[in-house]
């Protein structure tokens, strides 16, 4: 009698254990059914520039050149040491940085940029990055603006 | 046969139509209007109650309740001018096209081609932006009455509900233009959502928990704004957000009457200017007498329904209290059209990915946390006004006295205390902005200091801070939780409109500081 009694206790009779699992399936569909929600909207098609572009021959950017290239939003650099991408798109809310005396200045918060991109006042939070430059087989150079490389990576090309 | 039976008989088919049809109005109305002519207390009684758009009203209603000075009429003006808006707005969108390409030009057209479309956006635009002002006004009036508490403590966070969709349905609205504001706004408030990135950059987290990133494709189907992002901010303030306001309204004013009505002092009496909006009853017996207002509901318990409290102070809804909302819905209606005949919704140019404007400012009623943006991107659009909707949805469970609800700033220390937490945070708040304006910040004194420090440490935060040390001195000071409170609200709302006016006035080209816009270098 007394086991009996214990049994009934630690085993989980029937009507218990199809609530627990319907409940438990329930709670899982849930959050399937969030996932999917979220899953929906994140959005396959981009309607978006290619983050990868070409912008010409290298002789296009002979040493000393500075250029905005404003449809793309990346500065272009050439000097003794190679050329260079620098990202014109400010890293506190995404304004467009123009250049100014000594590096670059930002309209919207008045965050400022040295030479190199880095932040020298203001609020923003990350440097301008630099992007990745390649050459094609055509001799066009190519800006990979989905790739950063570290601060003062410039290239020789020709 | 009685006579009766005798007319059925003896007249014509013909003549029973024809009298039906003399009498159609008649009996058409009555059909609608089932309590007839509201000319008795039972009559002016179910014209309420037996209304559907009435009946979420009490027949009866405290003569406090109609006291103009008690309420200001801010909640029904708010709600006015959501009626307002909603009605524009669908005339609007009769003309309104969301697409990237289309969108401009078919705003142009409602403003310089389509009949009325000018004035009717303009009503749009200054109904949805008085709401802002009139939402934020109600809650004041709430607060200083201490009319959160005693069991309408859910109802304060139903209404700050309603404060947020508000300005999110303002924000929504201002992207459909497609025009520079639309666009660099719509910039400007994805990077915000990506902002937890400052954070998580900051911690080193963000290839694991990338939370912003997230967020922004959620809100703009990409990483820049485009054709789809056009469609889900439409989709959002057309549709998606206007059933929530709807619903949230619905809670909050429904709730007014199972919390009770609204509130009252305790030591309430009449006054003789009270006669000149409060008809009393016309009788005080028979099945109005004055001790009880239903019968089996005496029985319940609760605030729901508000049985044999202060009834010698209540009076019939119709028409006291139906009087004053219609008067008050004539003058917010007459008060928009008035204005939007005369003030021109802004428009700006088409908008241009390459060049944002400078400087570039949100609408006005954003400028206050564009100012703390200018600090830390993070801390001023998602962590500091994350800290002040939860500080406003906490506050009634915080404070929990029921020490002189229903009166004006509790009581004469109230006051004091209010007019305290006034001088001080005017003070120190302009006295931060001088400081950060005249010095700069932290990393004007140190280049090398690590993001997580400015995102921590910066005037927002700082000030922030304050206003939270202060309360709870208050509190120790006085205590009183109360006193607390309205320390916090007090220094909320002179936050709001200090920091809203610095950066409207104040703030030239790259966000720097001028006296005023005529100041400003060409650029």
């Amino acid at each position: 009698m007394t086991s009996e009694h214990q049994e009934k206790e630690t085993v989980l009779s029937r009507r218990d254990f199809l609530a627990t699992s319907a409940f438990l399936t329930a709670t899982v569909a849930g959050f399937g059914i969030i996932a999917g929600f979220f899953r929906f909207f994140k959005s396959d098609v981009r309607y978006e520039e290619p983050s990868v572009f070409k912008i010409g021959k290298p002789e296009n950017f002979p040493v000393g050149t500075a250029r905005k290239l404003d449809d793309k939003k990346v500065f272009v650099f050439s000097d003794d040491g190679g050329f260079y991408a620098i990202s014109c798109v400010c890293t506190h809310l995404g304004c467009i940085v123009h250049t100014s005396d000594n590096g670059f200045t930002c309209p919207c918060h008045g965050s400022k940029y040295n030479t190199a991109g880095k932040v020298i006042s203001g609020p923003a939070p990350r440097s301008l990055p630099w992007f990745e430059i390649t050459q094609d087989v055509d001799g066009s150079l190519v800006v990979n603006a989905g790739s950063e490389v570290p601060s003062g990576t410039k290239v020789k090309y020709s | 046969m009685n006579e009766v039976e005798v007319n059925e008989i003896e007249r014509s088919g013909l003549s029973k139509f024809t009298d039906n049809l003399k009498s159609l109005a008649a009996t058409v109305f009555g059909s609608v209007f089932r309590n007839g002519s509201p000319n008795s207390d039972k009559a002016r009684a179910s014209a309420i109650f037996n209304n559907f758009f009435l009946h979420i009203q009490g027949t009866k209603t405290h003569i406090n309740t109609l006291r103009p000075s008690y309420t200001l009429g801010l909640g029904l003006i708010s709600f006015f001018l959501l009626v307002i808006v909603v009605a524009s707005g669908i005339f609007l969108m009769v003309y309104y096209n969301p697409s990237v390409e289309n969108a401009y030009q078919s705003v142009k057209n409602i403003i310089y081609v389509v009949f009325g479309g000018n004035v009717t956006r303009n009503i749009h635009k200054w109904a949805g932006e008085g709401m802002i002002i009139f939402v934020l006004l109600h809650m004041a009036r709430v607060f200083f009455t201490g009319s959160y508490k005693s069991g309408r403590e859910f109802n304060w966070v139903v209404g700050v509900i309603l404060l947020i969709l508000v300005f999110v349905l303002n924000l929504t609205g201002y992207l459909l233009p497609w025009d520079q504001l639309s666009y660099w706004a719509l910039v400007i408030v994805s990077n915000i959502m990506q902002s937890p990135r400052e954070l998580t950059d900051s911690l080193g987290i963000t290839r694991f928990f990338d939370v912003g990133t997230f967020s922004r494709e959620f809100f703009l189907a990409g990483m820049v704004p485009g054709k789809e992002s056009l469609n889900r901010v439409y989709l959002f303030h057309v549709m998606v957000l206007p059933l929530i306001i709807s619903v949230f309204a619905g809670i909050h004013f429904w709730r007014i009457r199972k919390d009770g009505g609204m509130t009252k002092p305790d030591a309430f009496s009449p006054t003789v200017s009270d006669s000149g909006y409060a008809v009393p009853p016309a009788k005080t017996a028979g099945i109005f007498p004055t001790h009880k207002t239903y019968g089996l509901m005496e029985l319940a318990r609760g605030k729901t329904p508000s049985v044999d409290k202060d009834i010698e102070n209540m009076v019939f809804s119709w028409p006291n209290l139906l009087i004053a909302e219609l008067a008050v819905l004539m003058l917010t209606l007459a008060a928009v059209v008035v204005y939007s005949y005369y003030i021109n919704a802004p428009i700006r140019e088409f908008a241009n990915p390459l060049i944002p404007e400078n400087p570039a400012k949100a609408p006005w009623y954003f400028l206050g946390l564009q100012e703390l943006l200018s600090y830390s991107a993070f801390m001023g659009g998602a962590g500091l006004p994350m800290l002040t909707l939860f500080g406003l949805f906490l506050i009634p469970y915080l404070d929990r006295e029921q020490y002189n609800v229903g009166t004006w700033f509790t009581d004469r220390k109230g006051k004091l205390i209010a007019f305290e937490a006034f001088v001080i945070s005017t003070v120190l708040l302009i006295g931060i902005l001088v400081f950060a304006v005249n010095f700069g910040w932290l990393r004007s004194w140190f280049p090398e200091i690590p993001q997580l420090v400015i995102t921590l440490v910066n005037p927002g935060s700082i000030w922030v801070g304050f206003i939270i040390v202060w309360s709870l001195f208050v509190i120790r000071r006085t205590g009183s939780t109360r006193m607390g409170a309205m320390s916090l609200f007090v220094m909320f709302l002179v936050s709001y409109v200090i920091l809203t006016y610095f950066a409207t006035e104040m703030r030239g080209p790259n966000w720097g500081f001028f006296w005023s816009m005529s100041q400003w270098p060409i650029h």
